[in-house]
């Protein structure tokens, strides 16, 4: 337990790029498992899975980011994360390429996150960090998962 | 369990009770406002008094204080002394109420005080208009009114054996305050049973070691007694019956002692056999016949049968209902997981396998009812709140209104009992508020000058229907209609059925209400009542004439947990229909779809729309030559949902897509399949076009 004021990251990559999570929102890591699409979501909305008898939604940021071509590999797996909606934290699923590490970072070392130039929408990030000459963008998962962002949908009626 | 936290076990187990109290005490009010019977006051009298006692004893002094005078008024009404009027029932109201709030940690003291004042006034009323009146007459009719309601029949001896556990004193109870409670009920013979107390070595004072008995004569029945002890339940052993041997003649040293449990009835008899039975005695002495003695040995039997069986009469038992939901969660788990083993037997291909599977899934469903069935509640519970709600309101509005209510046994699942009471209290304000006219233009149009409201439930198939009919003005689908155009709802020259019209009332920010009352009529009604109603899998049905009233009904699921449904499959999607919905299966030939450019399937003569899950999802991918349709019911009208296979019949767990999904229309939750996967619940009322 460290008294100063560092957290804890888990970086993956998506597309080429690292990106990091604050741990204390993950819960976990799974492999990716068969995902069930629901009617009149976002293409990036890859649907819903079983988790232990809990239908949990799951997004896949390679998706949502238009990063580069996505494809499964044995490498992809979803993080579990926690996120906030409307005041109420919810489990969230997040496809990733590959996830790397967890590692401490100080929050002196968190730079706020650039207008622009960045592969990500500046509202997605809370900040870039660096590690090792390479440049980790930390999303900020509630905005990531914000309603306005997930209820892109067309909203008509069925039928 | 630390001291403390069971003492806090107790104040909750209080509260819950007292909620109960409070509960019955204002059914009870309503039922006296609309005649008082001694049966109703004698109800009252005892939920006060028990709500006072235990009060007491829990530390509430503020409500026990409160109390006081109240129950002394009651008793008053009890006897007859006073009659129970309207003012009378409107305070009463009011202390309950207040009751409630000093029950949740508030109640000022400034209206208690006012209560009381008002309270003190009605008792020197009757001592003022005491003896003069006829109390020959009051009395008589005290004894009537007494011995109709049953609650003073002849006295009977009751022997109560309290024994309370070791650790009663550290729950923050005092045994004595219960058997002082027990003496004011008639004549009490109290003996201590200090046999089990130790030798002062061993002591410990904080321990109770005593156990009480109570030869109890009084007239009160026995649900008197045993609410003496109703916060001990669980933490005492408490034994009432009532001391009473059939026949004229005092019962033998043997018998009593063996009624009383003191000796085991079997070791009397063995001592006893050592000597001839009185029969054998009787017989040899030339008394009685042997046919005579088997007779009488018969009888005996006979009334010992009678009494076994009274003795397990059907009780009772109070559970969190956390542990409820735990335990229909479980189930849930079970049937997924017999989901499962039923699709690895049917894999295997192994006919032991399949009896076991096949023996489960039976249990499994018989398991499901009953644990579901635990959680149903009778919506009657809900009925009495609104009794009340449109009684203040009314009253509020300057209206005569009644509320009658029909079906109260109507079980529901207690979740949805929950969610629904809010809809209900916006529906019943509507009526209240826009249905029913006042007093005066009523009777200027013929009508009875006061207005009813009918709040009724009953089973229809697998559903609840719950309808809310009001003799009122109706709904003016003009005044709907030049409202839905001025909000830019509709356009101004669209063709609407009044039917049609009338469903506008449903959509969001329409109110018709000339003026906005405080009651109801700020815009934010039905279509939110709707709404609410929709998150329940429920459907909200319409239907007004001008001048003679509206009805609106409510048609529920039974439950929100699992039901039965039927699997389908589109490419390597599943969905679930629910088979309540469905009426039978017909095939969908490709010439059959090209042939009606109508979309429609002819069945018995009729021709049914139908929808295709594939479209209506976007499932990619092109159908199959033969196609099946699974025709269902939603609400009076069939519907043809086109699906590629029909996979079979499926206990449905129910699982919340959440906040995430809420807005995807046609889909009310998900399930999770044998093999672990999940397949979306299709929301029937809205796929039909």
């Amino acid at each position: 337990m460290s008294t100063t004021s560092t957290k804890q990251y888990l970086t993956f990559t998506l597309g080429g790029e690292t990106f990091a999570l604050e741990t204390e929102r993950v819960r976990e890591v799974i492999e990716l498992i068969p995902i069930t699409r629901i009617p009149q979501t976002p293409e990036f909305v890859r649907g819903v899975i079983n988790l232990r008898g809990h239908a949990v939604p799951v997004v896949d940021l390679r998706l949502q980011f238009a990063l580069a071509e996505v494809r499964d590999t044995v490498n992809t797996c979803i993080i579990i994360v926690e996120a906030e909606l409307e005041g109420e934290r919810l489990a969230m699923g997040a496809i990733v390429d590959a996830v790397r590490e967890v590692f401490e970072m100080d929050e002196a070392d968190v730079s706020p996150p650039p207008r622009m130039g960045a592969s990500v929408k500046a509202e997605f990030l809370k900040g870039m960090g660096k590690k090792d000459d390479t440049f980790i963008m930390i999303l900020d998962i509630d905005r990531v998962f914000s309603p306005e962002e997930l209820a892109l949908v067309q909203g008509s009626a069925v039928g | 369990m630390h001291p403390d936290d069971k003492a806090a076990l107790h104040r909750q187990a209080f509260l819950e009770e007292a909620a109960d109290l409070v509960a019955e005490w204002e059914e009870c009010m309503l039922l006296l406002d609309r005649g008082v019977d001694p049966d109703t006051v004698d109800r009252l009298f005892r939920a006060v008094h028990t709500l006072k006692g235990a009060g007491a004893m829990f530390g509430f002094e503020d409500l026990a204080a409160f109390l006081h005078d109240l129950e002394t008024v009651l008793d008053q009404v009890r006897s007859g002394e006073r009659s129970m009027e309207r003012p009378l029932v409107d305070l009463l109201l009011r202390s309950r109420d207040h009751a409630a709030a000093i029950l949740q940690g508030g109640g000022s003291f400034a209206e208690r005080q006012e209560i009381l004042a008002q309270m003190r006034g009605f008792l020197e009323q009757t001592k003022a208009a005491g003896e003069p009146a006829g109390v020959e007459e009051q009395r008589a009719a005290a004894t009537e009114d007494a011995v109709a309601s049953g609650a003073a029949g002849p006295p009977r001896l009751w022997r109560i054996r309290f024994r309370p556990q070791t650790d009663i004193f550290r729950t923050g109870l005092d045994p004595a305050r219960l058997i002082e409670e027990l003496a004011t009920l008639g004549e009490a013979e109290v003996i201590l049973h200090d046999e089990a107390v130790p030798p002062l070595t061993d002591l410990d004072p904080e321990s109770c070691h005593l156990a009480w008995e109570v030869l109890l004569t009084t007239a009160a029945p026995e649900p008197t007694i045993r609410d003496v002890f109703i916060f001990v339940e669980g933490e005492a052993a408490v034994r009432i019956e009532p001391v009473d041997y059939e026949g004229e003649r005092p019962p033998r040293l043997g018998e009593i002692l063996a009624h009383r449990g003191d000796a085991e009835p079997a070791a009397i008899e063995a001592v006893l056999a050592e000597r001839k039975p009185v029969g054998e005695v009787l017989v040899e002495a030339g008394v009685v016949a042997p046919a005579q003695v088997a007779a009488a040995l018969a009888e005996q039997r006979g009334l010992s049968q009678v009494r076994a069986a009274t003795a397990t009469e059907t009780a009772t038992i109070r559970v969190p209902a956390a542990k409820l939901d735990a335990l229909v969660d479980l189930v849930g788990g079970l049937v997924t997981a017999q989901a499962r083993l039923s699709q690895v037997a049917l894999e295997q291909g192994l006919g032991v396998l399949d009896a076991v599977a096949e023996e489960l899934e039976r249990l499994t469903s018989a398991l499901r009812d009953t644990s579901l069935g635990l959680r149903m509640l009778p919506i009657g519970s809900t009925f009495s709140r609104f009794r009340r709600l449109v009684r203040d309101l009314s009253a509020e509005l300057g209206k005569d209104i009644v509320l009658v209510t029909r079906g109260e046994e109507t079980e529901l699942d207690k979740t949805m009992l929950e969610r629904l009471g809010d809809p209900l209290v916006h529906l019943l304000r509507n009526s209240v508020d826009h249905g029913i006219e006042p007093p005066d233009e009523r009777v200027a149009k013929g009508k009875p000058r006061q207005g009813t409201i009918l709040l009724e439930a009953e089973h229809v198939g697998g559903e609840v229907a719950i309808r809310i009919t009001d003799d009122g003005r109706g709904i003016d689908a003009d005044r709907v209609r030049a409202k839905a155009v001025e909000k830019g709802i509709i356009a101004a020259d669209m063709a609407l059925s009044r039917e049609e019209i009338l469903q506008l009332i449903f959509a969001p920010g329409l109110s018709t209400a000339q003026k906005v009352s405080n009651v109801s009529g700020r815009g934010v009604g039905m279509d939110v009542v709707k709404r609410n109603i929709e998150a329940l899998r429920g459907r909200v049905f319409l239907a007004s004439t001008m001048g003679q009233g509206t009805t609106i009904t409510i048609r529920l699921p039974l439950t929100l947990a699992i039901i039965d449904g039927l699997l389908v499959r589109v490419e390597d999607a599943f969905f679930v229909l629910p088979l309540a919905a469905v009426e039978e299966t017909v095939e969908l030939t490709a010439a059959a779809r090209a042939a009606s450019a109508a979309r429609l399937i002819p069945r018995r003569g009729e021709l049914v729309p139908y929808v295709s899950v594939r479209e209506a999802f976007g499932v990619p991918g092109t159908p199959p030559a033969i196609e099946q349709a699974v025709i269902v019911r939603v609400g009076d009208r069939l519907l043809g949902v086109v699906v590629d296979t029909v996979v079979g019949q499926h206990q449905t767990v129910i699982k919340s897509l959440g906040r995430v999904f809420h807005h995807v229309r046609g889909i009310s939750g998900a399930t999770i399949l044998g093999d672990g996967s999940i397949a979306l619940i299709v929301d029937l009322p809205a796929l039909a076009p």
